[in-house]
């Protein structure tokens, strides 16, 4: 599609995305594996850009990869979620802000069903008080972390060490954007530039120097497909359909992938060492992978946070490439201290992914 | 219309999710799932709205149910604003009521699902639990995952993470308090009855098959027929 094209879409999938004041909920997965992402996002708003973002510890998980595997009811997951906004609301914010893209999903559909169900949202509000005492309440503003970060895009690129551009060419590097399927494939309403062209990564990579690449299966789902992953004699699913995509995006040669999901990179990333140690297979030139972020990293590397900082060691294709690429240096005596520089060994390489 | 189609129809994901289907195929066509699996979403659709009790318990004893990833893409190009995933969800969630998802080898799967899942929820207030995601059990997290995992708390240290801890921060101790607060969501919302109904029945087949509960969960969690694919 023709990039005018995509402006008109993106012009009629406008949302409002508060400047500031909001109640922070983390994600599983994201705290899982991508610990670091979430610190990084906090201490950008919190500490770069003076933002007001609260968290308290008596917030839990939303329920929804248990939900979403079918094991518990949607009543029950409902009453979660109003706990979830129940915890905002006591701790004196009306704006409601969720590192995770099932969660944002689930909190999307959720309000739309109460607003379309009354008597369900007064039900949802009597479980509410009888589990937890406590008093139902709604967001104003429900924004996923990706948005703000989109918010964020131009401050963080004036604040910025670095660019998303090769050092050596002075060309923009090739970047694919990989938006998690819950993000606005149910309501395009609620994503910035609704669900066949979203704008919230395309944004900060452009505000950030990159260049986004178009390819066929860019809306395709990762795989995770929950229970499609989370058993084994499943997980066939996931890998063909990240196998699908890579084949699809392979020919436009990007530089790296940027993600506003917890669980897509965590896919991108170990299917493509699982496709080069069984198929011989890579994806990236001479032999390496494609590099797979979080938005937190990325933003991180533009604000020039230190790589290791960012957790990018814990990724299985190696980022260093595009770090060098970039301009962006680092350690690699470091790369897998614990803290303080403590040695806690270091992993296996694999056979035949660089 | 029969018993199941009505008990189906007071789901609020069924109310949500099903418009008059007109069978175009355009949720198959674009569905992550049919793609690799024997599974045909407009099909499905078609069956739930044909209000037939006959065909809908064929469905609720099925293996194709269980293919969805509940990606949504459907969702998003439907052009009657169906949800076949929604619908499907529906389904699964009459198949477990019902007791039928013990007829599908899929569907028998929930067993490991419901365990694992809402132990980690119940017990930590988390879905994932990175202590309880071993890398034996998920050799393609690779081999930064196994060094990860053997050094967990020095890794999410070093990486400014809370891991069990008090306060907040990513994976920190949700404190006690709050655990039994879903504890009591679980008990008035239907989940703890789910959870047991899953879990009896499981318990129930394993004895059929004289394996213990450790052997039965290896079979569901390794074992799988080629029958699902599209190619077999």
């Amino acid at each position: 599609m023709i990039y005018e094209g995509k402006q008109k879409i993106w012009s009629e999938y406008q949302k409002e995305i508060p400047d500031d004041h909001y109640f922070y909920v983390r994600s599983c997965i994201r705290q899982s594996f991508f610990p670091a992402s979430e610190r990084t996002l906090l201490d950008i708003a919190r500490n770069k850009l003076g933002k007001d973002i609260f968290e308290t510890e008596h917030h839990t998980t939303c329920g929804g990869i248990a939900y979403h595997s079918d094991t518990i009811p949607q009543e029950t997951v409902m009453t979660i979620i109003a706990r979830q906004f129940a915890l905002m609301a006591k701790n004196g914010y009306e704006n409601y802000v969720c590192s995770c893209i099932t969660s944002f999903g689930l909190y999307c559909e959720t309000l739309e069903t109460w607003r379309e169900f009354p008597a369900l949202q007064e039900k949802i509000a009597d479980n509410l008080w009888k589990s937890c005492k406590l008093e139902f309440a709604k967001p104003k503003f429900l924004v996923h972390a990706s948005d703000l970060v989109f918010k964020y895009r131009n401050q963080i690129a004036a604040k910025g060490k670095y660019k998303l551009v090769n050092i050596k060419t002075g060309e923009p590097l090739r970047v694919v954007e990989h938006i998690g399927c819950h993000y606005s494939k149910m309501f395009p309403s609620k994503g910035v530039g609704g669900a066949e062209y979203p704008y919230v990564l395309v944004g900060m990579v452009e505000a950030w120097g990159g260049k986004i690449i178009d390819y066929p299966e860019r809306r395709h789902c990762c795989g995770f497909g929950f229970r499609q992953y989370l058993i084994k004699s499943n997980r066939s699913y996931s890998l063909s359909n990240t196998h699908k995509k890579f084949e699809s995006m392979a020919p436009f040669e990007p530089d790296m992938i940027i993600t506003n999901c917890p669980g897509c990179p965590y896919f991108l990333d170990r299917w493509q060492y699982v496709i080069a140690e069984s198929q011989g297979k890579t994806y990236g030139k001479d032999g390496r992978g494609i590099p797979v972020f979080t938005y937190e990293e990325v933003a991180g590397l533009v604000m020039g946070y230190d790589p290791w900082d960012l957790g990018l060691q814990t990724h299985q294709v190696p980022v260093e490439p595009l770090l060098d690429k970039i301009g962006i240096p680092y350690d690699p005596a470091k790369k897998y201290l614990g803290k303080d520089g403590k040695d806690i060994g270091k992993p296996i390489q694999p056979s035949c992914l660089k | 219309m029969g018993k199941l189609y009505d008990k189906l129809m007071e789901d609020y994901r069924l109310k949500e999710g099903l418009n008059a289907c007109i069978n175009c195929g355009t949720c198959t066509a674009i569905c992550p799932a049919a793609e690799f699996y024997k599974y045909d979403p407009r099909r499905i659709v078609d069956m739930v709205q044909s209000g037939d009790d006959s065909v809908i318990e064929e469905l609720l004893k099925s293996e194709t149910i269980w293919y969805c990833g509940e990606c949504m893409s459907c969702v998003t190009r439907c052009p009657r604003k169906n949800a076949a995933g929604l619908i499907i969800m529906a389904l699964r969630n009459l198949s477990i009521e019902t007791g039928l998802f013990m007829e599908s080898e899929k569907g028998r799967q929930m067993y490991i699902l419901a365990k694992d899942l809402n132990h980690n929820v119940l017990n930590y207030g988390y879905c994932v639990y990175p202590r309880n995601f071993p890398y034996e059990g998920h050799p393609e997290a690779g081999p930064v995952w196994e060094w990860e995992h053997a050094h967990l708390d020095d890794v999410f240290e070093r990486l400014g993470a809370n891991l069990d801890g008090d306060g907040p921060g990513a994976m920190r101790k949700i404190p006690a308090e709050n655990l039994e607060q879903l504890k009591r969501i679980y008990d008035i919302t239907g989940a703890t009855e789910r959870l047991e109904k899953i879990k009896q029945a499981g318990l129930k087949k394993a004895a059929e098959l004289g394996l213990t509960e450790e052997e039965y969960i290896q079979k569901l969690y390794t074992e799988g027929t080629k029958m699902h694919l599209n190619h077999c």
